[in-house]
């Protein structure tokens, strides 16, 4: 049977390639259910020792154990690409994922935003994060797992503060601030400059040096790695490990929707085209399409969120459907989710879906609101800001040491949740190492100073 | 299927049979990493350990073990304040102005966070034996291990103590023999031979041991001044006494009393259930006292301390009966406490009982008073009296 699968991967990926997919190849590999949760609990097959795994480890087993979630396949992107299949996966379902994950890695190798985070930190993330993993279990034995804790508990704490418009390898600001240049620079000024050669000599003394930061830095673990006054090396390098990971991380999160459309679209597509499939297999791994790409959980009527395997794949229908393979093929290779759902998911489509808005009580009462695109769109969108996480940048050093952060509320629309915010400082304070003040805003809008210690 | 899923990972793992990296199959990094959130959560508990066993409830009567109810740590992000309103966007049959209660929130108590980035919690109820609890108090609060008043021997035992050539064969001891034997022959050949001067014996003396024989005094007032809540703190701080004790008592006898204007003997079970009417004679309770330590035990060779719970409100006309009796039981006690549970008032001891204690320990004898209003007291008074007594053991008391 497992040779039939086998062969199957290799007339899938045929059929791929003959229906346009441009992909890397990938290795699969069958692995036990319990590592394939611990994959999606790590987000990498090698990952860092920290306890918060091990939380997030507990509410997997747990939710495994009522029932609620099952893996099919994790896939992570690179040339070649990594599959990792649930061993627990029938033929049909194999056959539905290798489909699937050929759609996952058509989208990382020709989507922008992926190919541009790839070329940073290379198309081999699983052993990139395998050496970290290593490294910190080095600096474990080194320095033993108390310190090594202290910066862990730091760097994963800022590890969405990162800004991926700047390069992987950025460099420090520079010492000293641009010199003004001379606003014309005619024959004048030159001869000007030539008479008087105090003029000339005064303007390379107020040479003077640019603040740190120049501007607000939201690249938290940047900025603390090169500029924490009393960081060690070893510390530093655990900062710019994590950050790699979520360089990694960014486009897997910020294109989700379209990503997992994409893919969705592509197996069913192969699915229905391949006619190497028996007919068995082919019913039962529809029957499996449809239990995923579902909008709302069979017992309930609504569902207050929102399963980007349904949104993406419905929007790519369409988007094939009205305007050609062509050009869905440019919207993959250019949009990420911020794009895609502001510029594609249209009214019709969302009253279609049955889409809507709601404002939800504390007390567990919700309020549909009234239809609105715009406001729809960006509803859709709001947990994916900023990956995620609030705008909390790095503002000034002040000259003992101080680091200031600064949450812009005008952005987030709200203050910081303070009792969290305390204990995250708390983290951070422990590499940094001086005081550090955030400032945000409170309940009623006034501005608030949270230090640490 | 299932078959057929097996044979998979066969043929895949024949496949990679050059590669090591089946590393998963034995090596889970989730429990890795979940042992060590435990060990975190066990430290926690352990640095907070004084407030949460003074909570009454984790006291069982008879179990070894406390059990303690603990969250799952959280790894803080940094995160929006959470909204009065949250708004978000759903899928389903609604149309606007529709009102209906979140169906995820039915599930269970599960709470949702905002976005959807809070899970349902979890608690994990941790066991402590009773045991280490106490060794971790005793480090924490770094009380002094009390060394018992040596009183005259009166236990004695065999123990074992050196070797001798002659001796019963049982008592045979044939490392030491063979040593021996190798000791006057070098090389111990192909068949060792012994001669009667190889052969060792272990020997026995008798060894007098000091008293290490404890019997603790709790007497409780049940007038009807003392609420359940009272006798509740009272037991609490019991409770904990008895735990100390018994880690300098090889044996520990408890003996309880409780009086009114009258007082009795009871067992431990009815001890703090019964509550009384009427005054407070706290005589009657120190006389009890007296009578059972003149019937059951000598002084000189038994340590004795009591403990005594009250609200305090002795009867004026009292006090001298009380004074006395007390005084003739702290004479030979190596200790007498005295806790004031006033849940509600706190008066400090400034009580007529208060006052008895306070003029004992002016006297020099060892004694000591506390004022326990909540069950966060209780570990104050414990960390109180036991520096109170090694102070007097260290003190003039012999």
């Amino acid at each position: 049977m497992s040779e039939d699968w086998q062969s199957y991967v290799q007339r899938i990926e045929d059929l791929a390639g003959r229906s346009g997919l441009k992909f890397h190849p990938v290795d699969f590999e069958a692995v036990p259910d319990t590592f394939m949760m611990e994959i999606a609990v790590y987000g990498l097959p090698v990952r860092m020792p920290h306890w918060s795994f091990g939380v997030r480890y507990i509410y997997q087993l747990i939710q495994r154990h009522m029932g609620n979630s099952r893996l099919f396949e994790v896939v992570f992107p690179g040339n070649p690409g990594h599959a990792y299949l649930a061993a627990s996966n029938g033929l049909a379902e194999n056959i539905l994922v290798t489909a699937h994950v050929l759609g996952h890695a058509d989208f990382s190798r020709n989507n922008l935003l992926f190919r541009r985070c790839q070329e940073q930190v290379s198309e081999r993330i699983v052993e990139h994060a395998a050496n970290h993993a290593r490294q910190i279990q080095q600096a474990i034995e080194t320095y033993g797992m108390q310190r090594v804790e202290v910066v862990l508990d730091a760097a994963l704490a800022l590890e969405q503060h990162i800004d991926v418009d700047q390069s992987l390898r950025r460099e420090r600001y520079p010492e000293y601030a641009a010199q003004a240049k001379p606003l014309v620079d005619d024959a004048f000024r030159k001869r000007f400059a030539s008479l008087d050669p105090t003029a000339a000599s005064t303007g390379m003394e107020t040479k003077k040096r640019a603040p740190v930061p120049p501007h607000s830095e939201r690249d938290l673990l940047w900025f603390i790695a090169n500029y924490a006054p009393e960081m060690e090396s070893w510390e530093r390098d655990i900062f710019l490990a994590v950050r790699e990971e979520s360089f990694y991380f960014y486009p897997v999160f910020a294109t989700q929707i379209m990503n997992e459309g994409w893919a969705s679209y592509w197996h069913a597509r192969l699915l229905r085209e391949a006619s190497f499939i028996p007919q068995q297999a082919y019913v039962d791994a529809i029957k499996c399409h449809s239990d995923v790409v579902r909008p709302v959980a069979a017992d309930q009527q609504v569902a207050l969120n929102i399963n980007p395997y349904h949104l993406g794949f419905a929007m790519w229908e369409k988007i094939v459907e009205k305007e050609g393979m062509d050009a869905a093929r440019d919207i993959m290779q250019q949009d990420d989710d911020f794009g895609f759902i502001r510029n594609h998911l249209t009214r019709e489509l969302a009253e279609e879906l049955g889409l809507f808005r709601f404002s939800a009580r504390s007390d567990g009462q919700v309020k549909v609101l009234e239809t609105d695109l715009t406001a729809l769109h960006e509803a859709v969108l709001s947990p994916k800001y900023n990956f995620g996480a609030p705008m909390v940048a790095a503002t000034h050093i002040r000259n003992d040491g101080t680091l200031e952060l600064t949450h812009d509320n005008s952005v987030d629309g709200r203050g910081l949740d303070l009792e969290r915010s305390r204990r995250v400082l708390d983290y951070v304070q422990r590499v940094w190492r001086r005081p550090i003040v955030l400032t945000t805003v409170n309940q009623a809008g006034s501005t608030l100073e949270l230090t640490a210690p | 299927m299932a078959q057929s899923t097996d044979q998979n990972v066969g043929s895949k793992s024949e496949k990679a049979g050059t590669d090591p990296a089946k590393w998963y199959e034995l090596f889970s990094r989730g429990a890795r990493d979940w042992l060590r959130h435990d060990e975190k959560v066990r430290e926690s508990v352990r640095k907070h350990l004084p407030q949460i066993v003074s909570g009454g409830d984790v006291i069982n009567d008879t179990a070894r073990t406390v059990r303690v109810p603990v969250r799952m740590l959280e790894h803080y992000h940094f995160r929006l304040r959470r909204p009065e309103e949250q708004q978000g966007a759903g899928q389903g049959k609604a149309k606007p102005g529709d009102v209906f209660s979140d169906p995820s929130k039915q599930r269970g108590p599960g709470e949702k966070g905002p976005g959807g980035q809070d899970e349902g919690e979890v608690q994990l109820l941790l066991e402590f034996k009773i045991d280490d609890i106490v060794d971790w108090l005793w480090d924490e609060m770094q009380l002094p291990n009390l060394k018992p008043r040596a009183g005259p021997s009166d236990e004695s035992e065999w123990i074992r103590e050196g070797y001798d050539r002659r001796g019963a064969r049982s008592r045979l001891d044939r490392r030491r023999s063979f040593k021996e034997m190798v000791k006057r022959r070098g090389n111990p050949g192909a068949t060792p031979t012994f001669i009667d001067d190889d052969l060792r014996f272990r020997q026995l003396a008798r060894r007098r041991q000091p008293a290490v024989h404890a019997v603790v005094f709790f007497m409780l007032d049940v007038s009807g001044s003392m609420s359940d809540r009272d006798r509740k703190l009272a037991k609490t701080f019991f409770f904990w006494v008895v735990q100390g004790l018994r880690r300098e008592y090889r044996s520990l006898e408890t003996v309880f009393v409780g009086h009114t204007t009258e007082a009795w003997e009871f067992t431990e079970n009815e001890f703090f259930q019964v509550s009384g009417t009427g005054g407070t004679v706290a005589s009657t309770g120190f006389g009890k006292v007296r009578e059972i330590i003149d019937e059951r035990y000598n002084p000189g060779r038994c340590n004795i301390y009591l403990f005594y719970a009250s609200d305090g409100d002795n009867s004026v006309s009292d006090a001298a009966d009380a004074r006395e009796s007390l005084s003739s039981i702290a004479g030979d006690a190596c200790f007498t406490g005295y806790v004031e549970v006033s849940s509600g008032l706190s008066r400090q001891l400034s009580t007529e009982t208060g006052r008895l204690y306070a003029e004992l320990a002016g006297a020099g004898c060892a004694a000591g008073s506390y004022a326990l209003n909540d069950f966060d007291d209780v570990w104050g008074a414990v960390r109180h009296f036991f520096q109170a007594e090694s102070r007097a053991l260290d003190g003039p008391a012999p």
